[in-house]
């Protein structure tokens, strides 16, 4: 009778947990909102810029895929690596990634942007549109996200849609023509990386 | 002469990008969307070299000063020089079989050059007419399955294609009534120097435009002619989609590969 007891009580722990997430888990135009929402909190107060880099570097480190990126980022010379090489990548890639994500916002103060629609592309991605509001200097900016859905609880951005252009791809290119240039050889985009990384 | 030399050149440039089309890899066309080859990667370099420094000693200068400039005298430049350019939007909405975009763009035009007075204000905006969207030659011919040929960096103008320098050429060969009636047209408003002038303003409201983006790209890019080369074709090829791009330029498998790792 005690252990039928135990064991209601765990099913129903269990199912109140699920509950529980599923409550809290949230769409993807919300969770982009949120994201900009706490980069324009950092980017608007009163903080040093490097504290702003710092912040933008959590904030990419809780909402960004940047595993995901260096992969896609190396294209067809991800599948000639060996493991040591990739771990070696994955790990120069992630804080090459977050120097240069948290640089390239860093310069703006006080972006708005307004998030407009969303549009499931398949089970594993979403499109969030989105717009940086004009300011006296500049026009209005379309930012489009690709925001990775598979795990509804866990929503990651894996690339920024600009004016119809991709970042994800840009880098792409940039590291194939890095490494197309030195005979294939992924370290010639590895001491890039390490390079920008030190500077 | 002149017209002899650009014809030679136009030839010269399409047997060029006819032999370097046939490996299939420089396709850009709406058909399919695929890499366009760098095939004088470093010629292109050298020019872009050049033009970096050009850009440092005379273009960015000159942005920063046209920046300095009251917000609505920069509005009202951009707004006229996009008026001009609908002369050679609304012949390719047409060639590119677009009639309905062409009649309001003509409609556009002709509300903003009299109203608007030269196009300084857009009057047609506020009347509720649709988005603008720029048309060439070069997507013309793209819409109509050209591919683009090698890509080409040219001093001064900056990255292009095979495809998209013949449709520049396609302008002064008398596909832009502006650049026709300015150097051909018997009137006392518009001449040589003015087109010139335009041409220049242009290229000076697109700079100061993009002043802190350039900036910020190139100070984050790893190798900053790759980064420019990559932006400049996909933006092409967005623009001859003349459809929702985002959903266009995806290219899911490549993120679906990324789910397998």
């Amino acid at each position: 009778m005690l252990k039928k007891k135990i064991l209601l009580l765990i099913t129903f722990l269990i199912i109140s947990f699920l509950n529980i997430t599923k409550v809290y888990s949230i769409g993807p135009d919300t969770f982009v909102q949120s994201t900009v929402n706490r980069a324009a909190k950092t980017l608007g107060g009163n903080l040093t810029k490097d504290e702003r880099v710092e912040k933008l570097k959590d904030i990419a480190k809780d909402t960004v895929d940047i595993r995901a990126i260096g992969f896609y980022s190396l294209g067809s010379y991800r599948k000639n690596l060996s493991n040591k090489e990739m771990k070696k990548y994955q790990e120069v890639f992630a804080e090459y990634f977050l120097k240069s994500f948290s640089s390239r916002l860093a310069e703006y103060s006080n972006p708005e942007i307004e998030v407009v629609s969303k549009k499931k592309i398949n089970e594993n991605y979403t499109i969030v549109f989105s717009k940086l509001v004009a300011t006296e200097t500049r026009p209005e900016v379309k930012i489009d996200w690709r925001v990775y859905t598979k795990n509804p609880d866990n929503l990651l951005i894996r690339d920024l849609i600009i004016e119809g252009l991709s970042l994800a791809r840009t880098q792409k290119e940039e590291f194939s023509s890095i490494i197309s240039s030195s005979d294939g050889d992924i370290n010639a985009l590895i001491k890039n990386l390490e390079d920008f990384v030190t500077k | 002469m002149n017209k002899i030399l650009i014809t030679s050149l136009i030839s010269l440039m399409l047997v060029s990008g006819a032999s370097a089309d046939t490996d299939g890899q420089n396709t850009m066309s709406k058909k399919s969307p695929g890499k366009v080859r760098d095939c004088f990667e470093s010629l292109n370099r050298a020019t872009f070299s050049l033009n970096q420094g050009l850009d440092k000693v005379i273009f960015k200068p000159v942005a920063k000063s046209y920046r300095s400039l009251p917000s609505s005298v920069r509005t009202g430049t951009s707004n006229a020089l996009i008026n001009i350019s609908s002369l050679i939007t609304i012949p390719n909405n047409i060639l590119q079989g677009e009639f309905k975009t062409a009649g309001i763009n003509t409609g556009r035009f002709v509300v903003n050059t009299t109203i608007g007075i030269i196009g300084i204000f857009d009057v047609a905006e506020k009347m509720g007419f649709s988005e603008y969207e720029k048309e060439d030659y070069g997507q013309t011919l793209g819409k109509w399955g050209v591919g683009a040929g090698c890509y080409v960096v040219l001093p001064v103008l900056g990255p292009s294609t095979v495809r998209d320098t013949v449709g520049s050429f396609i302008n002064v060969l008398g596909g832009d009534p502006y650049y026709n009636a300015s150097t051909h047209g018997n009137n006392e408003y518009l001449s040589d120097s003015i087109y010139m002038t335009t041409k220049v303003l242009s290229g000076v409201d697109f700079r100061a435009k993009n002043l802190e983006s350039i900036d910020n790209l190139e100070k984050n890019s790893l190798d900053f002619y790759a980064s420019v080369r990559s932006l400049y074709l996909q933006d092409r090829q967005q623009k001859i989609a003349n459809s929702n791009p985002t959903i266009e330029i995806m290219y899911e498998g490549d993120w679906e590969e990324v789910e397998s790792q």
